[in-house]
């Protein structure tokens, strides 16, 4: 395993300069998530048009690797339909267990450097969280 | 250092065949023994031995075998009794370890004895198995549960306990050494007090059984909780330690086999103690591993595996601190649990962790089961290395070269 397969230059910026982070005025549906062995916890907000998620925010505190994943995936689910983030948890499912085949990887963006992280099996519920989160927040149905 | 007296010369860390592990070419540097420590070849070849040779059921069999296995689970019983000082009128029940030991006296003491208003106290410090299964049975019997608060340095605050004390507390329940901060409570003090205002008092001593001498006749506790896979034995082997009296009107806490006097159809009684509370086949095999624990750590002496975790934890707060962005919690002056929390930072101790490994070091990252803990210290999750006899001086020097890689990694992007 290499340390800087986990830890791109992407990643560490996304971490550092999450973006989408904060709280979102006037939220339609929203979800907190937590990581019971490690602690860490995000909020997520949305409001959704129609079935389209229209604007996307989040915080909470986590890991590198979590809160990358959790500027990246606001970066990509804003202005995606439901149905269309559902492919897309998916395929990063598949991309963070090494399941995922390179070539499906392109239309992933700055996503793709989450492979890494199946090289570091207890870092997979880390970059998993977020997502789990919107999941939830999508479902929540306020 | 007298080379006789050093105990982590090269014939202690033969003992430990787990220290021969490498990744990636690294030799395992293991600082989480706070967690679990490794094992000496001396119980792992009990274990096995009990299996090849002596493997039976206990306290059932007429034949000479089963007698063999019974006389081996007792003598662990008789090991634990002297190791500990255990008084004339106090008992030790097995049980998995200390989870299961406090949730023993939770289920057939307080299950049994806690009314309506009445108050168990409790403190900031405690792992979520001395908190979670208070805050289950609070609820079930409408019983107030009271948190003794603690200083930035982990200290409780001894002005609340001796006020709180007083206002119709039926036990109090501490820990002996902090598994997050390594700091010790006073815990004869504890007994003193909660005894004169008519409480009991559980001390969890998961971390202080592995680390310090124990001496129960002289803490005065009436319950005390021991894991054995921390103190060099087996995991799944544990105690509670109680006095009779208390074990005697308290109920059985599982049904079963060999807890049992006589069954009719209409009901049964009980065992005697401490049979009542070892329902159905015990880990025999590991209850023997752990009496092997007990010889070995007698060999090396308490008071030279405090010195040496103690020693080694406060060393390496001294070498870590000059680490830039390094934030230690707990004590500069005492660290009897051999422990170390840290933060490097504001890099989440997961990413620590994670670099650490790569080197080959080995540290527990996270909240250590101690959420309101985290809370009060203002932080989701620490870094924590922890020490035992095994460990040697060089260990230091590989955490410290591992969190310069960290602040290399993480140093341009903060």
């Amino acid at each position: 395993m290499e340390l800087s397969d986990l830890y791109r230059e992407v990643i560490l910026t996304h971490a550092t300069h999450p973006h989408n982070y904060g709280a979102l005025d006037h939220a339609d549906r929203k979800s907190h998530g937590a990581n019971p062995i490690c602690g860490d916890a995000f909020d997520i907000e949305i409001r959704l048009d129609g079935d389209r998620i229209s604007d996307i925010r989040f915080h909470g505190m986590g890991c590198s690797i979590s809160k990358a994943s959790a500027s990246m995936m606001t970066e990509m689910a804003k202005g995606k339909t439901v149905k269309e983030f559902e492919e897309l948890l998916d395929k990063i499912e598949k991309l963070v267990r090494g399941e995922l085949p390179p070539n499906e990887r392109a239309s992933l963006g700055d996503l793709a450097a989450l492979a890494g992280v199946a090289s570091f099996p207890t870092r997979v519920k880390c970059a998993i969280l977020p997502w789990k989160t919107l999941e939830s927040a999508i479902e929540s149905d306020e | 250092m007298n080379p006789a007296n050093d105990i982590s010369s090269e014939s202690i860390l033969k003992d430990f065949p787990t220290l021969k592990r490498r990744f990636d070419g690294k030799r395992l540097v293991y600082l989480d023994s706070a967690a679990t420590s490794l094992k000496p070849e001396s119980v792992i070849e009990a274990v096995a031995d009990f299996y090849r040779n002596h493997n039976a059921n206990i306290h059932r069999g007429v034949y000479r075998l089963s007698q063999e296995a019974t006389a081996l689970y007792e003598e662990t019983r008789k090991k634990l009794k002297r190791f500990f000082n255990v008084p004339e009128d106090g008992e030790i029940v097995y049980t998995k370890g200390t989870t299961e030991a406090i949730n023993l006296v939770v289920i057939s003491w307080a299950r049994k004895f806690l009314k309506r208003g009445d108050t168990i106290l409790l403190s900031q410090l405690e792992h979520h198995s001395n908190m979670v299964p208070w805050q289950l049975v609070a609820r079930e019997r409408d019983a107030r549960i009271l948190y003794i608060p603690i200083d930035d340095r982990g200290n409780l605050d001894m002005d609340f306990f001796l006020n709180a004390i007083k206002g119709g507390v039926r036990l109090v329940s501490v820990n002996h050494i902090s598994n997050v901060l390594g700091t010790m409570n006073p815990v004869e003090e504890i007994a003193k007090v909660a005894h004169e205002n008519g409480a009991l008092v559980l001390i969890d001593g998961a971390q202080s059984a592995p680390h310090i001498p124990v001496d129960l006749r002289a803490i005065g506790a009436d319950f005390y909780a021991v894991s054995g896979h921390k103190m060099l034995g087996p995991t799944g082997t544990g105690f509670l330690y109680a006095k009779k009296s208390l074990l005697k009107e308290m109920d059985p806490y599982q049904a079963g086999g060999d807890m049992i006097r006589e069954v009719t159809l209409e009901g049964a009684t009980w065992n005697e103690i401490p049979y009542k509370f070892e329902a159905g086949t015990q880990n025999i095999a590991g209850i023997v591993g752990l009496g092997a624990a007990v010889d070995y750590l007698e060999t090396i002496g308490m008071e030279r595996i405090r010195e040496h975790g103690e020693r080694l934890a406060l060393e390496t707060r001294r070498r870590i601190s000059e680490i830039e962005g390094v934030r230690l919690f707990g004590s500069d002056d005492s660290s009897p649990g051999g422990v170390v929390s840290f933060n490097v930072g504001d890099i989440h101790a997961h990413d620590v962790g994670t670099i650490l490994d790569s080197y080959g070091v080995a540290i527990r990252t996270g909240h250590h089961c101690a959420q309101p803990l985290m809370e009060r210290l203002g932080v989701p999750a620490t870094a924590r290395a922890s020490f035992h006899i095994y460990n040697i001086e060089s260990d230091i020097e590989s955490l410290y070269n591992g969190l310069k890689k960290v602040t290399e990694v993480f140093g341009k992007w903060s």
